[in-house]
């Protein structure tokens, strides 16, 4: 049904005429020279090898269930690419089960994105036959593949994958201990136990409520209340245990923390409501104990949320490769990254991160230090000079000796500075508005509870254990606890929807506490994409495409900057090609030279403009075009600064040049610290300094090169084009469309304080009834049954409204927008 | 009156199956991925189709 297709083809791409046609993989539109096959046209060769190998083994259904589903394939995989999985060592660290034959191993596949994704991936068994199971996560965008070792090799598992265009990513965090991203399990089940067992008790004590009236049979008020301490056991010994021990471990290290108090009211109620039942005094208060432990176990779960597929923990090695090719003795052999030793010899090819400080030996190296370092035009290096770890290389293969172990390198020592040793989480911690007050609200509690004691023991001793133990019930510090896990729970789930992620909710009240703001320029404030302007000879339509032609054989930014500025255009057929690294590219296109490049290169005296741009030249036979390169600044940033100014410091750490100064001053204006030429370690320092004189600081930044600096500051935030992609370690990920938010997300997190305070009113006036009752003795189990419900709903609705109305007014996303 | 110990004796019986059912789902890792299953269930079980 190839005219079916074409039809959604349109509507999804639409396409300016109705001749151009697109690839019937991809559904990039094709050039002239497109490949047909079955009626179908192709953009490239790798589209139509994809598209056979699918057909070949009858699973069209992946172009049926969603049109042009496939990845452009323009990359070519290297031959030898995936050659060190055939090292044993490497592929057993990749297993996740093997019996010597049938073996389970797990990739992550970053391309992943929709039903035919999966539909493919999940039928890699009738590609091969050594594949007898494969499933697929989609949220994780990991695949399980199942399959006997004697029929196919990891290595040709992957190259499948990779020619079918879901090439997995496998770097060196793979293969050191896997930490298990899982969700808490336990604490599901926990919550599963105590909301079965709250409900069954609540619905058992009912006619204990309506008995103080018409009375029920003396047979069943026992039945009901041994029922109901039959259902409190679960409750008290496994959903309420994670109170217990960390309220054990806080006593051990001589602190109150915020689980003693609801632990002790735990164990006060239960004791109190066995011996009422024991006895046969009284129906007991198990159905309040069982309420706090279920409405504190939700608010855990709710503030605790975490992303699976978010990691905030990265740090170097998931960006390292796992193996790299070494020139021995016998040939080339792919060594593991770990046995890498100083001395041994290296070859790159096009991409590939230089793994260890290295001297040059062969080949024209240009370096891309944007991971490292921020700078982002390629380095050339000369031979024997010093390469650092971290670059990536641009262009040919080259040869490169080590001198540093991985671990000694100068980016590895980033990790081995101070500021990822100490415990940032728990540093925080005992700051929180939360913490304090709970140790007051204790303190508060005992100075009653020992007043009530002296007051009964005046007037009435019997009345001593009732009061007291009823006023340690009913004084849960839940409503307090819940008013900021709810607060939290809730504006985390806000903030997901509009693009940003927390770590945990500690990071919410810093973000609130914050008064300076620190951003990185590469990434953060531009973005890839550069602005071009020209200048003198306007071009013709044959002349772009020409320019076009050339500009596009060369991986320099500059170059690339053209190419997106001229747009999709025709390649020419050229011949005499030149590229002389770091000056430009000539060809002959059309029995015409055209060079593009600096002045110097092209043969043009370049005028003083007074700008601080750098700028490219074009020459076409004669005519001569300049080309100034601005950076391209984020959507909105000029407004965002604008509005952040008003309440925070703002300051700008650049790895570049300071070329750029005259346009980041405009956009930040004058009263701002703009800091150029800073290597990953100045960042940190600046940092330091900040919060040396007292200062909190939010550092907002997107690339490795500024992890130090992330991890320094009180709250780090990655800023990423997409968030499943690699970010280095960060307490927050915010989604670089999202940046116009900053300043309503920063505003949300300072209310959060506030939204709690209004809740800890609420919870006291509520505590204050309760206390009264509780010391006069005239607390019954259904007014504790009534209050206790009570206070915790109206928490909960008031931390959730208070939260979403001021997340409204700021203009934020209230619920889940698929898109 | 006594067939009330019958009920509450089947009503603890159905919601102990219910509580049951969920520690299953959870255990058999089901939450693990909410938006593959909506796909999944958007496949075909013929094989060996090709389109002409």
């Amino acid at each position: 049904m190839p005219a079916v297709t074409i039809d959604k083809a349109y509507v999804k791409n639409e396409p300016k005429t109705a001749t151009e046609t697109l690839c019937y993989h991809c559904g990039i539109p094709c050039s002239s020279d497109a490949i047909s096959i079955d009626d179908k046209a192709f953009c490239c060769d790798g589209c139509k090898l994809v598209y056979e190998i699918i057909n070949e083994n009858g699973l069209c259904d992946y172009y049926t269930l969603q049109s042009h589903p496939g990845l452009a394939q323009v990359k070519a995989i290297r031959n030898d690419k995936f050659s060190y999985l055939d090292n044993e060592e490497i592929a057993d660290q990749l297993y996740k089960f093997t019996n010597g034959d049938h073996t389970i191993v797990t990739f992550y596949i970053p391309g992943v994105h929709c039903t035919s994704c999966m539909w493919l991936l999940e039928h890699l068994n009738r590609l091969n036959e050594g594949i007898s199971e494969s499933r697929l996560n989609f949220s994780t965008k990991e695949v399980t593949i199942h399959f006997s070792r004697s029929r196919i090799s990891l290595r040709k598992i992957v190259e499948l994958l990779a020619t079918i265009g879901y090439e997995p990513y496998i770097s060196l965090d793979d293969t050191s201990k896997q930490q298990t991203k899982t969700y808490n399990k336990q604490r599901i089940y926990k919550l599963g136990v105590a909301g079965f067992c709250f409900g069954n008790i609540m619905m058992m004590s009912f006619p204990e409520y309506l008995s103080q009236r018409t009375g029920i049979e003396e047979q069943y008020t026992s039945l009901f209340r041994y029922l109901n301490l039959l259902l409190a056991l679960p409750v008290f010994f496994y959903a309420a245990s994670e109170f217990f021990v960390t309220a054990w471990k806080g006593l051990r290290q001589r602190t109150l923390n915020i689980d003693a108090p609801i632990a002790l009211a735990i164990i006060i109620t239960f004791v109190r409501s066995v011996y009422e039942i024991g006895w046969n005094v009284g129906a007991g208060y198990l159905d309040s104990m069982s309420g706090i432990v279920f409405f504190m176990l939700v608010g855990r779960l709710v503030q605790e949320r975490t992303y699976k597929s978010l990691s905030f923990t990265r740090d170097y090695k998931s960006y390292f490769p796992i193996a790299v090719n070494v020139v021995t003795k016998d040939g080339v052999v792919s060594k593991k990254l770990q046995d890498l030793k100083e001395k041994d010899v290296v070859q790159l090819h096009h991409d590939e991160l230089i793994p260890a400080d290295s001297v040059l030996l062969r080949g024209v190296a240009r370096i891309d230090y944007s991971f490292v370092t921020g700078e982002s035009e390629p380095v050339s290096v000369a031979a024997n000079e010093k390469i650092y770890a971290g670059g990536k290389q641009t262009g040919e293969q080259i040869t490169i000796q080590v001198i540093k172990p991985v671990a000694g390198s100068y980016l590895t020592s980033l990790w081995n500075h101070h500021a990822f040793k100490k415990d940032k989480e728990s540093d925080n911690d005992n700051e929180s508005v939360v913490h304090k007050l709970s140790k007051y609200f204790t303190v508060i509690l005992f100075v009653l509870a020992a007043a009530t004691a002296v007051y009964w023991w005046y007037f009435d001793p019997s009345m001593i254990v009732d009061s007291v133990s009823a006023m340690l019930i009913i004084a849960c510090p839940c409503a307090l606890l819940l008013s900021a896990t709810f607060t939290n729970g809730n504006i985390m789930r806000i903030l997901s929807n509009n693009g940003m992620f927390l770590r945990d909710a500690t990071v919410i009240e810093q973000l609130g506490k914050s008064d300076s703001i620190v951003f990185d320029k590469t990434g953060t404030i531009t973005h890839g994409a550069a602005e071009v302007v020209a200048h003198g000879h306007q071009l013709s339509e044959q002349e772009k495409d020409m320019l076009y032609t050339v500009a596009s054989q060369s991986t320099h930014p500059y170059s690339r900057a053209i190419i997106q500025w001229l747009g999709e255009r025709k390649k020419l057929i050229f011949g005499q090609w030149k590229e002389v690294p770091g000056q430009g590219v000539e060809a002959v296109v059309d029995e015409k030279l055209v060079l593009v490049g600096s002045g110097k290169y092209v043969g043009v005296i370049e005028p003083e403009t007074g700008t601080t741009h750098p700028a490219v030249y074009a020459r076409i036979g004669d005519a001569v075009t300049a080309f100034v390169i601005k950076p391209a600044f984020r959507k909105n940033v000029s407004s965002v600064l604008a509005n952040l100014k008003n309440r925070f410091q703002l300051s700008l750490l650049s790895g570049d040049n300071d070329r750029q100064r005259e346009d980041v001053e405009r956009v930040f204006g004058q009263d701002s610290r703009l800091l150029f030429s800073q290597q990953p370690v100045d960042k940190l320092n600046y940092i330091d300094r900040l919060q040396r004189s007292g200062r909190r600081v939010i550092m907002i930044g997107d690339g490795l090169n500024d992890a130090g600096a992330l991890q320094q500051s009180n709250v780090g935030i990655t800023l990423a084009d997409d968030v499943n992609n690699f970010t280095p370690s960060c307490d927050a990920i915010l989604d670089a469309k999202r940046l116009e938010q900053l300043p309503a997300i920063l505003k949300l997190a300072t209310a959060s304080g506030a939204v709690m305070k209004l809740s800890f009113v609420v919870s006291v006036v509520y505590n204050v009834i309760g206390l009264y009752l509780a010391m006069m003795g005239v607390l019954t189990p259904v007014i504790a049954a009534i209050l206790m419900p009570c206070s915790t709903i109206s928490i909960v609705i008031i931390t959730t409204g208070v939260s979403s109305l001021i997340a409204y007014r700021q203009g934020l996303r209230l619920s889940e927008v698929n898109s | 009156m006594s067939a009330l110990f019958v009920l509450v004796a089947i009503s603890m019986v159905v919601a102990g199956a219910f509580l049951a059912a969920f520690i299953w789902s959870v255990k058999t890792d089901q939450y693990d991925d909410k938006d593959g299953a909506a796909m999944r269930m958007l496949y075909e079980d013929e094989s060996g189709k090709q389109i002409k």
